[in-house]
């Protein structure tokens, strides 16, 4: 255990930091200005906040104080700071989905994850910045400038979560809040060396999470360490009855699954197919040594085929910009946002094309216009329905798979942190990125990232993808949890210890 | 499959809603062409025997008692639109005068 008196505020993870508050070790307001301090500190360079919100957090600390003062009971996280993703609304504080069509809105409502993160009495800090409408995987595509990784400013700290994970990774919040459709919270995480989960489709309510691909879209928890990212998630996930799409049925119980540490006998199947060309050397390197590592910790591996993952990210890149195209339909120009070319003569249908010209960037574009094509009258059954099945082949072969297995792994991502720019203006290379991410948002399924060391050739974060079954995700804590406690007493630090310092 | 021209591409836009500039025509004709050429595969395994998947859960119509509950104000409703009139959305004309 790190000993706290001599750990700066900002080091200490969230069950610490909860912890000393509960306590009386600390108050809710020093910890809260200790991260605003370092947001100030260095956010000029890493942009990993499109919006701070000093005041509101500085409000929401000294409420927590004060409950404290009364002897009243503090919830597990209360008090602990936290980035959240610019995709959810936030009553009365801007949200812009990194897009300069929402440049200024103030959303009249909170999404039911913001109530929720306010009533556990955690302290949200600000806005974190993001690929537009959480369309990218680098962060790049935000109207308001990259984000850079802590690990190296000049590369992507992924996407379109690069703005939560880069928050974690240089220490300007100890939770963050992302959105996975294709991998936006494994992806970020595994190139900056942090946890992110994408939970269960449906396990957390997407009301008020501004929708892209509504049958893909999921909010979940970042963190430093996988027992926070348990503890996020039990203080986010449940029914909601304003989410139709909301699962009603008890939350896993996560928290107890991460301080397991213990999978002897767990079944843990390969992804045969995530290997081979395009995949990094020293990805494969720390890859092979995590399966090795989960030997020696008493799971039972073996290697797993589910040979249809290979036209995931096709079908992916079929279904995700058809509800696309249909989601943003929204953004006309007429009830919130940007509104180009009123002149009095133009009509309603011409404005709302030219503020959309004007308010989206490339990639929305391009995929909203993919997505108008693959639904058009004449290609419908030959793109989107053909992914449609493709889906169902996808299903077909976790379900194949978890019959035998208790959880299936593979490297998160074929690659470490790439150069900001490199892949800008080739889509087809940037999607590559999502390869191993996105079966399970096409199944629904629950699964995780966390960092396993760093790759020889260029000292950059590399992840271990953990998935399981829809509604298991508490065996992702507990195959998380081990791993991470075997890995942490090998190296005697923290990887996020070995990041250079901003 | 075929591929995409600057002409279809167009189409798309006006059918998108979206006012592109002459450069961007060329641009995403090519982008997109590549991109479809890249997924186009999916049609060549789905058989008719699978039947297709569009959400992860099996959804159901979910009901409510039709009650009164609150809701947002009208001034709320109305904070973040570009222009408001008389407690309405004021937008540009829809009708044309022809």
């Amino acid at each position: 255990m790190t000993d706290l008196t001599r750990t700066p505020i900002i080091k200490w993870d969230a069950a610490q930091t909860a912890s000393a508050i509960a306590k009386g070790e600390v108050s809710a307001v020093e910890v809260a200005q200790a991260h605003l301090d370092r947001i100030e500190a260095v956010d000029k360079k890493v942009n990993a906040f499109l919006h701070v919100d000093t005041e509101g957090a500085l409000n929401a600390a000294r409420a927590v104080d004060e409950k404290r003062a009364k002897g009243e009971e503090l919830g597990p996280l209360a008090g602990v700071p936290l980035a959240l993703k610019d995709v959810f609304t936030t009553k009365g504080v801007p949200t812009t989905c990194g897009s300069k069509i929402l440049e200024g809105w103030i959303p009249p409502y909170d999404a039911t994850l913001t109530a929720r993160l306010k009533d556990a009495g955690v302290v949200i800090l600000g806005k974190t910045n993001m690929d537009e409408f959480a369309m990218g995987s680098s962060t790049e595509n935000s109207a308001y400038g990259p984000t850079g990784n802590p690990w190296d400013l000049t590369r992507i700290p992924g996407g379109s979560g690069g703005g939560s994970a880069a928050a974690l990774a240089a220490f300007e919040a100890p939770l963050a809040i992302g959105t996975d459709t294709g991998g936006s919270i494994r992806q970020p995480g595994a190139v900056t060396g942090t946890v992110g989960v994408k939970p269960t489709y449906g396990a957390v309510s997407r009301f008020g999470l501004v929708a892209f691909s509504s049958s893909l879209d999921q909010g979940g928890p970042c963190a430093r360490t996988v027992l926070d990212a348990a503890l996020l998630h039990e203080a986010i996930a449940g029914h909601d009855p304003l989410d139709s799409t909301s699962i009603d049925a008890p939350v896993p119980a996560v928290v107890e699954a991460a301080k397991m540490r213990d999978i002897r006998g767990m079944r843990i199947g390969v992804v045969k197919e995530f290997a081979g060309e395009g995949y990094q050397a020293g990805v494969m390197q720390r890859f092979n040594e995590s399966v090795e590592l989960l030997r020696e910790l008493g799971a039972e591996v073996v290697e797993v085929s589910c040979p249809s993952f290979t036209l995931a990210l096709p079908a992916y890149y079929l279904i995700a910009p058809s509800e696309c195209s249909s989601n943003l339909a929204r953004f006309d120009a007429m009830r919130y946002g940007l509104r180009v070319g009123d002149d009095g003569i133009a009509s309603a249908e011409q404005v709302t094309a030219l503020t959309r010209e004007a308010g989206f960037g490339p990639e929305v574009k391009r995929r909203i216009m993919l997505g108008t094509y693959a639904l058009s009258s004449g290609y419908y059954d030959a793109y989107y329905g053909s992914a449609q099945k493709v889906r169902t082949l996808i299903s077909r072969d976790f379900d194949a798979a978890f019959a035998g297995v208790d959880v299936l792994v593979s490297p998160t991502t074929p690659t470490t942190a790439f150069p900001i720019g490199e892949r800008a203006d080739d889509p087809m290379a940037m999607y590559l990125a999502d390869l191993c991410t996105i079966p399970s948002n096409l199944a629904g399924n629950a699964a995780m990232s966390l960092p396993v060391g760093l790759a020889p050739e260029d000292n950059l974060p590399v992840g271990l993808q953990i998935i399981a079954p829809a509604m298991a995700d508490d065996r992702l804590y507990r195959v998380g949890g081990a791993v991470e406690a075997a890995l942490n007493d090998k190296w005697g630090h923290t990887l996020l210890e070995e990041a250079p310092a901003l | 499959m075929p591929g995409i021209t600057r002409e279809e591409v167009a189409h798309l836009a006006r059918l998108s809603r979206l006012e592109l500039q002459a450069e961007e025509l060329d641009h995403f004709a090519e982008q997109l062409d590549v991109i479809i050429g890249a997924v186009a595969r999916v049609s060549e395994v789905a058989g008719q025997d699978v039947p297709p998947t569009s959400h992860p859960l099996p959804l159901t119509n979910v009901m409510r008692a039709d009650e009164v509950r609150p809701s947002l104000t009208p001034d709320q409703a109305l904070s973040g639109a570009p222009a408001a009139e008389e407690q309405r959305f004021r937008v540009p004309q829809i009708l044309g005068e022809d």
